[in-house]
């Protein structure tokens, strides 16, 4: 027991030895974004590496509201985050629900589109998605348009589809036999015990929105519907490149993800491995 | 209440039918049960009762009105699932209410009717757990209160006992026995468990592989088999099958000759008509008809491979050569079970015969 014990606690320690330097190389450009947040323009190009952070955040802020409107592009890109994770959410476990639980003609072929759609390229995809949503429907420069064409998510679908196809089914023939009738099923049985994928598909739904950047730039040309992303790319001109507001940006749009993910990691870690044991 | 009727009901999957054209009848009130081996279509069929299968052929009756397009809520059924299927995130008082709440049942009516389920299966004090927190036992009790509060005019159970040990299984066959008793209305119980069947129900339907073999009361069965699959099914431990030669076949009755019994012979008197001389057929004996050795028609000697005393009684596990295992039951002169050979005596009034595709000859 105690030779086990002794053991155990050594292969502890090497574990450590060897995660704990990884983990700091990975948590180096963070620290670094957040001390050059922190530097005026002369101390981001000085010779010196500075590793530790100074006082010029709150004027950096500034110099990055000044010259890209932040807060209202911020304030945009969490109403699309937010609007664009309840909507597809919404849809992808609808979509799911049907597929894992009722029987149709074509469910097969509906399968292999969804599964197909997930070979092709997003590259391949955003022209023709921005030549039909700006040029023939006009929406470009609208909420709309950065919410609802991205909607579309295959792997939500078959992710969904997966959680509810692993719940008993006798759950919800018991409901039918009861006279449940069949949204009031998915609703208030499928959706609830469907609930740490939901919170894991939510995270993942939220980053993917949060730090689309590509699609916005496309369909958005006002400054007035920049995201945030967006905007912190404006910053990147022909002729100057203001690192200390950029940098100010990514800390201010990182920060509440690692918060986020940090509360909800026993949801998403349950969603993501859900079904991989049993 | 309501009786149940199946006119030559056929159910395919794509091309694969599974469920061949059966047709039954359940009286009001009465218990029956489906029993048969796993994938024989008994839960399939039910399930067609139930409204959770679309019927391919034939039609399914319910309080004389046909069902078959009816929505299962709508048939007047409750049904028991074989894996309790209670909502594992709502507490058990909510189990057994929400079908009424979700179908606007009356709020006042909802609680009577919760109320008297959880005192039929005494099970008021455990009204705000949820399934996860309840045994086996209580999580089956729960299922069966959630078909009660439908009040339904046929309960549906499927397997229902499966999953239980076996000392929990034995209580809740008498519960569900008492709830029969007090409720009166007509159930269908689905179980691949003999015991389960024979102690239950007021009639037996048994299948194989989506027919239907036998229907009839348990000791009808039990004594009057139609076949050999339902000999062998029903009984425990099941009956005793030797292969055997038509020898003599004259004047209503028939010698066989067990060719792997060491060639012993036994004239069978039958009513029918009489197997040609040097046709095969199939002896079935029942582990308790073997008599003591020179008290029957015929003896045989098999050697003893294993012996299970059980008290009252022992089963001796023995073998003839040719691959024949056989089980008998000994309640007298137990001790010979101890010995590596005995003799036992076959009787042609406790025999059956079968020819060779398993039909019985009577």
């Amino acid at each position: 027991m105690r030779s086990k014990s002794s053991a155990e606690r050594r292969r502890g320690i090497a574990l450590h030895a060897a995660l704990v330097p990884l983990a700091l190389i990975w948590l180096f450009p963070l620290w670094m974004m957040f001390v050059f947040s922190t530097l005026p323009e002369n101390g981001i190009f000085s010779r010196d590496i500075i590793l530790t952070p100074s006082d010029q955040f709150v004027e950096n802020f500034n110099l990055l509201e000044s010259d890209t409107g932040f807060i209202r592009a911020t304030t945009i890109s969490i109403l699309v985050a937010a609007a664009y994770t309840f909507l597809s959410v919404a849809l992808t476990s609808m979509a799911g629900w049907s597929l894992a639980c009722y029987r149709f003609a074509g469910k097969g072929v509906v399968l292999a589109t969804i599964l197909g759609t997930l070979t092709l390229p997003y590259f391949v995809v955003v022209i023709p998605q921005f030549i039909m949503v700006a040029r023939d429907f006009g929406l470009h420069n609208t909420l709309f348009a950065l919410i609802v064409p991205p909607l579309f998510n295959s792997l939500g679908v078959l992710f969904m589809r997966q959680s509810f196809q692993m719940m008993p089914h006798e759950l919800f023939d018991a409901a039918r036999v009861e006279g449940v009738k069949e949204w009031r099923i998915f609703f208030f049985i499928g959706l609830p015990l469907a609930r740490p994928a939901v919170a894991a598909l939510s995270i993942i739904l939220f980053l993917h929105s949060w730090n689309n950047y590509l699609w916005p730039l496309l369909i958005n040309s006002k400054p007035a519907m920049m995201t945030a992303p967006v905007a912190l790319g404006s910053l990147i001109g022909l002729t100057k490149v203001s690192w200390g507001g950029i940098m100010t940006g990514a800390v201010m749009l990182t920060a509440p993800m690692l918060v986020l993910f940090v509360a909800l990691q026993r949801h998403f870690v349950a969603g993501i491995s859900a079904g991989a044991v049993k | 209440m309501a009786a149940v009727s199946l006119n030559n009901v056929v159910k395919k999957f794509g091309t694969m039918s599974v469920v061949h054209g059966a047709s039954l009848e359940v009286a009001d009130g009465e218990f029956v049960v489906f029993v048969g081996p796993s994938g024989c279509g008994k839960s399939t069929l039910l399930r067609m009762i139930a409204g959770l299968e679309n019927i391919t052929g034939g039609e399914v009756v319910i309080g004389g009105k046909v069902v078959n397009d009816v929505e299962p809520a709508e048939r007047g059924i409750a049904m028991v699932f074989q894996s309790y299927a209670l909502y594992p995130h709502m507490t058990v008082e909510q189990n057994l209410s929400f079908g009424l709440r979700m179908t606007g049942n009356d709020k006042a009516d909802t609680q009577r009717r919760v109320g008297r389920a959880a005192d039929i299966l005494r099970i008021s004090e455990l009204m705000q757990r949820r399934p996860r927190q309840l045994s086996g036992g209580q999580r089956q009790r729960v299922a069966i209160g959630r078909a009660i509060v439908r009040e339904p005019q046929v309960f549906l159970f499927d397997e229902p006992l499966s999953n239980l040990d076996a000392e929990l299984r034995v209580q809740m066959r008498v519960e569900i026995a008492r709830l029969h008793k007090e409720l009166g209305v007509t159930m269908i119980y689905v179980t691949h468990d003999q015991t389960e069947a024979m102690t239950l129900a007021d009639k037996i339907v048994v299948l194989r592989a989506g027919n239907i073999e036998q229907i009839g009361r348990p000791l009808d069965l039990y004594d009057d088999p139609n076949n050999q699959f339902v000999a062998g099914f029903v009984g425990s431990p099941r009956m005793n099958f030797m292969a055997g030669t038509v020898v003599e076949s004259s004047s209503g009755a028939v010698t066989i000759k067990l060719v792997n019994q060491g060639n012993a012979t036994l004239k069978k008197p039958l009513g029918g008509p009489l197997p040609a001389v040097g046709a095969a057929v199939i002896l079935g004996v029942r582990p308790e008809h073997f008599g003591l050795a020179g008290r029957g028609d015929s003896d045989i000697t098999v050697k003893v491979d294993v012996a299970e005393h059980l008290g009252s009684t022992s089963y001796v596990y023995a073998n003839a050569g040719g691959g024949e295992e056989l089980v008998i039951e000994r309640e007298e002169s137990r001790h010979e079970a101890s010995l590596d050979q005995m003799t036992v005596s076959l009787r042609a009034t406790h025999s059956y015969l079968f020819d060779s595709a398993g039909l019985r000859l009577r």
